[in-house]
C-alpha cells in the first residue's frame, strides 16, 4: 500500500493494530535486537547511511523485529562506518569498517545465529582530554 | 559529502545533541531566482559568541571523543563551492539557525539525494523531538510535521523499520508532486 497523506497513514496504522506483536515489542526495547549506526561526520562520509538503509530494508523484508537507530561518533573514526549491535540478553558489540557487504555478513552470522565475525572493536570508554 | 542530504543528516545530529525540543528543516528552491537554500533551525542550547566565532574551524568540537569537528566546515565548503555561503546565528538558551544558500544551477552544487531517508531516520532515532520539514519549490510546498504524523500513527512506534520505510515513501511521493527531482 502506498502511503501519501496523513489519512493513508492513519488507515495503515489501524490495519497494523491487528498485528499487535509490533506494538508489544515496541514497548519493550530490551527484548529486541538493537542496532546503532554511528552517524557523525566521519561515519556519514564513509557510508554509514548506506548501512542504515540496508538494515532498515533488510530487517523489514525478512520480518526480523529490531530497532535501528543513529548514534554519535564513538571515537573510532578510523574504522567508520561503525555499528553497535546488542542482541537481547547479551553485551553490546561494536563492529568497524562496516560496508553493506560486512553489514550483510553481520546480519546473517551474528544477528541471526550469534556467530561472531571479524571486525570487532574492543570497546573502552576513555576519552581524549 | 556526495549529496546535500548527507550534510543535512550531519547537521541535524548537531541539533539533536544540543538537546533541542523542536528542529525545523527548511529547503527552499527557486529556479527563477536561481536560489537553493537549506536551513536547519533548532531550539537547543545554542552557542556562546566565542564558540560561534570558531565553529567553522575544523579544530573546534564540543566532543571529548576526538579533537576535530568537520560537519560545519564541510557544509560551508559545499555552500561556497556552489556559488553561495553559509550563515550561522546562535544564542545561548534560544537555539541555533544554520543556513546554506547556493546557486540552484551551479555546476558544483551536489544533488539533494535521499533527503526523505535521512530525515525519517533521524526522526525515528529521536522520537522525543518534534521535527518539521518544509520543502518549497517554485512556490509549492510540502510540510512533514512529526506531531501530525505521530497523531496519525496513533501509538504505532515510529522506530519500527516498517513505519520508517512507509514514511520515506510518503515524503518521496509528496516531493515528486511539488516537482523536486
Amino acid at each position: 500500500m502506498a502511503v501519501k497523506s496523513l489519512a493513508d497513514l492513519k488507515k495503515m496504522s489501524s490495519e497494523f493494530k491487528n498485528t499487535v506483536s509490533l506494538r508489544e515489542n515496541g514497548d519493550n526495547v530490551d527484548s529486541l535486537i538493537q542496532i546503532k549506526v554511528a552517524m557523525a561526520t566521519c561515519g556519514i562520509a564513509s557510508g554509514a547511511k548506506e548501512v542504515m538503509d540496508f538494515y532498515l530494508e533488510e530487517l523489514d523484508k525478512q520480518g526480523i523485529k529490531a530497532v535501528v537507530t543513529q548514534t554519535g561518533c564513538m571515537g573510532y573514526c578510523y574504522a567508520e562506518p561503525t555499528i553497535e549491535v546488542k542482541l537481547p540478553g547479551k553485551d553490546p558489540i561494536v563492529f568497524g569498517h562496516v560496508n553493506v557487504e560486512k553489514a550483510s555478513e553481520i546480519l546473517e552470522k551474528y544477528i541471526k545465529n550469534g556467530e561472531l565475525v571479524e571486525g570487532i572493536i574492543p570497546v573502552n570508554y576513555e576519552t581524549v582530554k | 559529502m556526495k549529496e546535500l542530504a548527507l550534510h543535512i543528516l550531519d547537521i541535524l545530529q548537531n541539533s539533536t545533541r544540543a538537546k533541542a525540543k523542536r528542529i525545523d528543516l527548511n529547503i527552499f528552491e527557486d529556479t527563477v531566482k536561481n536560489v537553493y537554500s537549506i536551513e536547519i533551525k533548532d531550539d537547543g542550547c545554542g552557542m556562546s559568541p566565542e564558540l560561534l566565532a570558531k565553529v567553522t574551524d575544523p579544530f573546534t568540537t564540543s566532543r571529548t571523543t576526538r579533537k576535530v569537528g568537520l560537519g560545519v566546515p564541510l557544509f560551508k565548503h559545499t555552500a561556497e563551492q556552489s556559488g553561495g555561503h553559509l550563515e550561522i546565528t546562535s544564542e545561548v538558551g534560544v537555539g541555533t539557525v544554520i543556513k546554506a544558500t547556493m546557486q540552484h544551477d551551479h555546476i558544483d552544487r551536489p544533488i539533494l539525494g535521499s533527503v526523505a531517508a535521512v530525515f525519517v531516520q533521524t526522526v525515528a532515532s529521536n522520537p522525543e523531538i518534534r521535527f518539521v520539514y518544509t520543502h518549497t519549490k517554485n512556490g509549492k510546498s510540502y510540510v512533514f510535521d512529526t506531531d501530525e504524523v505521530n497523531e496519525a500513527l496513533d501509538g504505532m512506534p515510529i522506530q519500527s523499520p516498517e513505519v520508517i520505510n512507509y514514511l520515506i515513501g510518503m515524503i518521496n511521493e509528496n516531493l515528486k508532486d511539488i516537482g523536486v527531482d
